[in-house]
């Protein structure tokens, strides 16, 4: 990379093909494992191409930074570039809520022949009543659906069969074993946290942003460690597993790919730590932290958003 | 960095190494170029298969399970691997050059964006050769007949579209951040070309929705794998569901397609007209006005499919809506011609036949934007007919146009204009001999993606393939022209080609040097 004029011209990079080598590895690996009797090993071998790459890429960017060879201009575009991908997943994680929203709104009421919200009919339609009781006699809409349209008609011949438990609020006496609740303590915490992480860094506090950064990385570690206690538990204790429904389906859908963002979320934050511990970073130019918080607070406000919908208003 | 690019006289492995390796936008607009026409062919050929099999009434040439993958694929690879990649091949040809950038924002991950897609159209193509054959539950792939009825391979499918959708992603970042962040000194929001307006609102517009297409092909994965229940109603889910996730990917998309249709066809007609674009603030703001709307109508492709009352009525009103800002870029286009000094090379054909024939398109949807009338139309070949309208006279049209008014800029040479005129007259002849009957044929009551159909429909059939045919021809005629223009072409040295032309890109040498800007120019 160099600068001619006030213009920054790039070089060449193998970076590109590779990556695009890895990813159609990786995707054509993980089509053939998920068909019956596939294995996952060209699977793997694009997840380490990828991994490899990832590693050098962002290696290079960081050593360009650090050599000062990126301009003002091309930081600027960094952010936007980080701002529109979070924007993105913003949309991609809508496509869930959309999921559950409409299931919850529409979907599961036409199951059991009601209407669903006032402004749409207000008196179930022959068509729904028909649906359920030629269709799912027996069905009655709730949510979470404990008992699937399936499991009404069919009994113990259904192929959906509803969960034993579901996650919702367990009653004031049992608040504190409520896992949900710790979860979104922790991980609120943790934006605090990251916060006060990026205010020490920025006042050029470096002992103070080492700490609270590791505070930030090991919350994000708890929280994925009560997430995967809570899916034992709902595996193992409460018959609650992705074949039983929508309630299952869109419960592990949500907070799975929750969670697969707070890890990735974190594997971001502890890179950044371990920069902050070699020296990395300047109280005015920390972009690549500053880039892994906006993301952390954005994992953040979904699991706002997964608490309320998914776990409190039922 | 002043050494020009490698070219055949270096070796074949510099060569091949400035294509694998370039972070140059004009490198990565050319690949981007190549690669959709490529695809172009790939997916015109399939229609050749589709219109050759349905030429008479009964099954000829392929079996019923073939067909079904070539009406899936056609879809498929017309909308992923030709028009869209073909405009974002223009917008990284173009955009730098119209702001005043040096390149794109981000060259690096502009070469990405590009290379993901041979994988992932080899991914999705090489399906056609496995067992279970390839996706045949049509382009808009609607749950079960895309989860519990599909193939195998529709793992496959799922997956490419995958890393199809991340490369879509990555490739509009990188606009958005050129636009926003790239432009010359002076080079204001509403300065700034049409063409590179509607692509910022296109780059926006496919952030927004491309995570949506990958939430919904996520879905399906897991009810085909991992026994969850988003679109089986037995547990709890619904079929339906996948279509309002599915469009409301969808009709965006659709605009993604055509907005920057509208910004070529924007920046050629005042050229030949000799007069400014009418009405430009007007443009841009219909322009977002159309990219806001396309958000709220998705559900007008599922009238038949039990709604409330409610719901088909407001999508009804809010997508007859849309026609108000497209009327106004229609007016805009016109009265841009109006009392002009109009000449009528091949882009201007073009570019007037886009004008005329996306319009018939437009009304034909304000027809099947009528609820009740809908129940009618819905999924027969007046569907068919009045999207490639839009599609084809539409995107396919202004791409044409865009070749040719670019071209002489591209690579310093210029086409053979009577060829370019031959081919235009056979494109729009064959092209509305192809389509035009389907409209008939779809009010009689024919249903779309059949690989067999009533005698009542043979005349109109047979003059619909021979229409095809013939406009797939003209692509040859194209194909020919662009190639000889590269090898043989009369050589253009002055910056404007084009006498009426106006723009940044029309101010650099042609052809354009590899790297156009090393200072930024000063916009007045």
């Amino acid at each position: 990379m160099s600068t001619e004029g006030n213009y920054y011209v790039p070089e060449q990079s193998k970076l590109p093909i590779v990556t695009a080598t890895g990813m159609g590895i990786l995707a054509f690996g993980a089509a053939s494992w998920v068909i019956e009797g596939g294995s996952p090993t060209i699977f793997l071998v694009g997840l380490l191409i990828m991994a490899l790459v990832m590693y050098k890429w962002w290696s290079i960017v960081i050593d360009e930074n650090m050599r000062g060879l990126a301009n003002d201009q091309l930081k600027k575009s960094y952010v936007l570039g980080m701002l529109w991908f979070i924007f993105s997943e913003v949309m991609f994680f809508a496509a869930f809520f959309g999921a559950l929203f409409y299931v919850r709104v529409f979907a599961n009421s036409w199951l059991g022949g009601e209407a669903a919200v006032g402004i749409f009919d207000d008196t179930p339609t022959d068509a729904a009543a028909a649906n359920n009781e030629i269709l799912w006699p027996g069905y009655q809409a709730e949510w979470p659906v404990m008992v699937t349209p399936d499991q009404a008609a069919n009994g113990d011949a259904a192929m959906f069969k509803g969960p034993e438990q579901n996650m919702n609020f367990p009653g004031w006496s049992n608040l504190l074993s409520w896992l949900p609740l710790w979860n979104t303590i922790v991980l609120m915490t943790s934006s605090v946290t990251v916060h006060i992480a990026h205010t020490a860094l920025k006042n050029d506090n470096r002992k103070k942003f080492n700490t609270w950064l590791g505070i930030t990385v090991a919350l994000g570690i708890f929280f994925l460690f009560l997430q995967a206690e809570e899916y034992i538990h709902a595996y193992q204790h409460m018959g609650l597993t992705l074949e039983t429904g929508i309630y299952g389906t869109t419960f592990f859908l949500l907070t799975g790919f929750h969670g697969a963002h707070v890890t990735l979320g974190t594997c971001m934050l502890l890179v950044q730590w371990i920069r902050g511990l070699k020296g990395h970073f300047s109280h005015e130019d920390q972009f690549g932290f500053e880039a892994s918080s906006w993301y952390w607070h954005f994992v953040d406000v979904v699991w706002v958003g997964l608490f309320l919908f998914v776990y409190v208003l039922a | 960095m002043a050494h020009g690019p490698a070219t055949l006289a270096d070796g074949w492995v510099k060569y091949a190494s400035r294509w694998l390796f370039t972070t140059n936008h004009k490198d990565i607009g050319t690949l981007y170029l190549w690669f959709s026409f490529a695809m172009f062919i790939l997916g015109g050929s399939f229609a050749m298969i589709i219109r050759a099999e349905l030429f008479q009434p009964g099954m000829q040439l392929i079996k019923p399970e073939f067909f079904n993958q070539m009406t899936t694929m056609h879809g498929l690879v017309m909308v992923f691997g030709a028009i869209m990649p073909a405009f974002v091949g223009l917008a990284n040809w173009l955009i730098p050059m119209m702001i005043g950038a040096p390149d794109m924002a981000l060259p690096r991950m502009n070469n990405l964006s590009f290379w993901i897609l041979p994988f992932a159209f080899a991914i999705l193509v090489a399906t056609l050769f496995m067992e279970g054959g390839g996706p045949n539950f049509g382009w808009t792939f609607y749950a079960p007949l895309s989860t519990t009825y599909a193939p195998d391979t529709v793992n496959y499918f799922i997956f490419g579209v995958h890393i199809m959708g991340a490369s879509s992603i990555m490739g509009s970042i990188n606009i958005i951040a050129t636009v926003m962040n790239m432009r010359a000194p002076g080079m204001t929001y509403m300065k700034m070309p049409m063409f590179v307006w509607t692509w910022l609102i296109t780059a926006f517009l496919l952030v927004a929705v491309m995570p949506v297409l990958a939430g919904a092909v996520t879905m399906m994965l897991m009810d085909i794998n991992f026994g969850t229940s988003f679109f089986d109603a037995a547990g709890g889910g619904d079929p339906v569901l996948f279509q309002h996730i599915f469009w409301f990917f969808g009709h965006p998309e659709v605009y993604i397609i055509i907005l920057p249709a509208f910004g070529v066809v924007s920046q050629i007609i005042p050229t030949f007209s000799r007069k400014p674009l009418f009405g430009y603030s007007s443009m841009v703001y219909a322009t977002a006005s159309i990219a806001f709307m396309s958000f709220i109508v998705w559900a007008h492709h599922m009238f038949t499919v039990g709604m409330p009352i409610a719901g088909e009525l407001y999508f009804m009103y809010a997508t007859m809506l849309i026609a108000v800002p497209t009327g106004v870029k229609v007016f805009n286009w016109i009265t841009t011609m109006y009392k002009g000094s109009l000449t009528f090379e091949t882009p201007m054909l073009f570019s007037i036949a886009f004008v005329i024939l996306f319009t018939f398109g437009g009304f034909t949807g304000l027809m099947l934007s009528i609820a009740a009338a809908d129940i009618q139309y819905h999924d027969t070949y007046f569907v068919v007919a009045h999207f490639h309208y839009v599609m084809v006279a539409g995107a396919v049209f202004s791409g044409t146009a865009a070749v040719y008014y670019w071209l002489p800029k591209w690579c310093g040479k210029m086409y053979d204009e009577t060829m370019g005129k031959v081919q235009f007259w056979i494109a729009f002849i064959g092209f509305n001999i192809t389509f035009m009957p389907q409209h008939f044929l779809g009010l009689a009551g024919m249903p779309r993606r059949y690989a067999d159909y009533g005698l009542q429909f043979a005349d109109w059939n047979m003059v619909s393939s021979i229409g095809a045919f013939m406009y797939g021809a003209a692509q040859i005629l194209f194909l020919f022209n662009v190639v000889r223009t590269i090898t043989h072409g009369k050589p253009v040295d002055k910056p404007e080609v084009w006498e009426g032309a106006e723009g940044l890109e029309w101010t650099v040498p042609t052809p354009a040097p590899y790297h156009t800007f090393e200072k930024p120019p000063q916009v007045k």
